[in-house]
């Protein structure tokens, strides 16, 4: 499948604010309970107002990024009507109505530097509404039949754990910029890194043999022109229906090259995994203003990594499309 | 409305395609480009069309494949396009309410004053039915000629899509695939009609009548076979002293 900027942008960004969002009142709400060395965060104004506004602005971002696509962006807003039948129009809808709660909590933070009572529970609403809205966005793609390296549960698992990694990873940066103690994000990021790391590359193990014909077979260019069911015969592609690329061919024949493939997630585990949790252990040792630089550099990182992963998510998803046009 | 019609009739109108008489001659492709550059999809653009890179919308595309035997190969022609699928996941990802099911007849067309151009039916149709207008920043589809098969203005043997009326040796044929009495259920049940890729459960409309085995014949009767591919007479050739297969190069004309 084609890898649209665009796309990749709204994915990965919108990823980073809902994940901020689901770790923010966690760690302002609940205290020292379970595990020892974990504080709380205080409510304190300015951080608030820092950590709302990259998670706000990174999911503005992201939908706006997100019309760059559209053939018709001013006719955006139809989008939201087809919640009963479609992950697009839900995940429109989600993503729009994630910012009442949230919003509310950010209002009790900054205004008020209050994070209990109501205002908590409108910030652990909102951080469902953050997971409800990063489900949507993986459902669009693990809904499509046609797509086999999409169309697994493994997707939309992916995509919450690596939106929980990049949000803890930028989350705990800016808290020690603002000397916000040891807390649950600090947990979540080096865990959701390793859980991210762990799933992606089962699930790249996964579409290899889904590519290379060893897992349960799909449609083949047999199936696809009718002929399967009558002999035993195999179809190979002769002449094309026409010289030149067309619409489908670009956007669904998109070919990537395995050995960039192989290349590009090397640095998608470096990058997006490996070199976050490594600065994140390093900065543990060191005094607040060098900790907060070196987890700044690491959730720059990651989400670097975060787009190449998503690069690669489409670059290397296949279509059916193309047993027509290559017979594979 | 997106999700699919609830109160469905029993009429589903399509069209079976006869893999053994198709001539692949684009005749079809052709006269659909004509009709709907003035139909209900209209305009149907061409970009850089007189170019290096021509590039435009059709809603009809002819391939070709070679399909091998246990006996012998033959070429398999192959018009592609919309299958007016019973389960169309094209229509229900469509966040806007652009695309939709016709309960009547079962049509499925796309609203283009409604699109807003996000291309995810493209994606969730795997039989590459729908091409992006970028010129007109909507998705366009084949119509099943839903402005001509209902057309009074019309006289009533013209009133089949443009893809049907056209074909010169009779290998599209159109009707209603939800009535077992019609025409057209009667040649899908004769001949085993297929369905395209049914293990997706798309449940299409369109049927393809498989090629006839007639080139089963030469394994009972005395015909010949197929040639002896020159691949492997070369390969014999490979064998002899170098000598000879320099005599053999001088005195052969390949």
């Amino acid at each position: 499948m084609h890898p649209a900027l665009s796309v990749i942008l709204f994915t990965v960004l919108s990823g980073i604010g809902t994940g901020m969002l689901v770790w923010l009142p966690v760690n302002l709400g609940i205290g020292d309970l379970p595990a020892p060395g974990i504080a709380q965060w205080s409510a304190d104004r300015w951080f608030g107002v820092a950590a709302f506004c990259v998670a706000f602005g990174t999911i503005a971002a992201g939908l706006v990024s997100s019309t760059f696509h559209l053939g018709h962006p001013e006719r955006a807003w139809r989008a939201f009507s087809q919640w009963r039948s479609s992950w697009l129009s839900r995940e429109g809808v989600m993503s729009v109505a994630l910012f009442v709660p949230t919003g509310l909590f950010a209002l009790g933070v900054v205004l008020f530097q209050r994070a209990d009572g109501w205002w908590l529970v409108a910030g652990f609403v909102g951080a469902t509404f953050c997971l409800v809205t990063t489900f949507c966005t993986a459902m669009i793609y693990a809904s499509l039949t046609p797509v086999r390296a999409w169309n697994q549960v493994d997707v939309p698992l992916n995509y919450i754990v690596l939106s929980l990694a990049s949000g803890a990873a930028w989350l705990v940066a800016i808290a020690r910029l603002f000397d916000q103690p040891f807390s649950y994000a600090d947990l979540g990021l080096v865990g959701a890194a390793v859980l991210g790391l762990t799933w992606k590359r089962s699930y790249w193990k996964l579409i290899d043999r889904i590519h290379a014909g060893r897992d349960e077979p799909g449609p083949t260019t047999e199936s696809a022109i009718g002929i399967a069911r009558t002999r035993a015969q195999t179809a190979r592609p002769l002449d094309p229906p026409h010289t030149e690329q067309n619409y489908l061919m670009k956007e669904m024949g998109f070919v990537v090259a395995r050995r960039h493939a192989l290349k590009l997630r090397r640095l998608t585990m470096l990058f997006a995994f490996i070199l976050p949790v490594a600065l994140w252990f390093l900065s543990v040792w060191l005094i607040a203003p060098v900790a907060a630089v070196l987890l700044l550099i690491g959730a720059i990182s990651m989400t670097a990594g975060l787009l190449i992963e998503r690069w690669l998510f489409f670059a290397e998803a296949k279509h059916t499309i193309t047993l027509y046009y290559r017979g594979n | 409305m997106t999700s699919l019609p609830a109160n469905r009739s029993t009429k589903r109108l399509g069209l079976v395609i006869d893999l053994d008489i198709c001539v692949g001659c684009h005749a079809c492709a052709t006269n659909c480009k004509e009709w709907n550059s003035g139909g209900h999809a209209a305009p149907l653009t061409d970009l850089n069309p007189y170019g290096a890179d021509p590039d435009g919308v059709w809603f009809n595309r002819i391939h070709s494949y070679e399909v091998s035997g246990p006996l012998d190969a033959i070429t398999v022609h192959f018009p592609r396009s919309c299958l007016h699928c019973e389960k169309p996941a094209c229509v229900e990802v469509c966040p806007t309410g652009a695309s939709f099911k016709r309960a009547e007849d079962g049509i499925v067309l796309v609203a283009e004053d409604l699109c807003i151009g996000c291309k995810l039916c493209s994606w969730a149709c795997p039989y590459g039915a729908r091409e992006y207008d970028p010129s007109e920043g909507v998705m366009k589809k084949c119509t099943l000629c839903v402005d001509r098969i209902y057309n009074e203005n019309l006289a009533p043997e013209e009133r089949v899509p443009a893809c049907v009326a056209c074909c010169p040796v009779g290998a599209r044929h159109f009707g209603d695939l939800g009535d077992p009495e019609s025409a057209v259920s009667i040649l899908v049940a004769e001949r085993q009609g297929a369905d395209l890729m049914p293990e997706l459960g798309y449940q299409p409309t369109n049927k393809y009548l498989p090629p006839r085995p007639r080139r089963d014949r030469a394994l009972n009767d005395k015909d010949p076979r197929c040639l002896d591919p020159v691949a492997a007479a070369d390969k014999i050739g490979s064998s002899l002293h170098p000598f000879l297969r320099w005599v053999d190069r001088m005195l052969g004309d390949r």
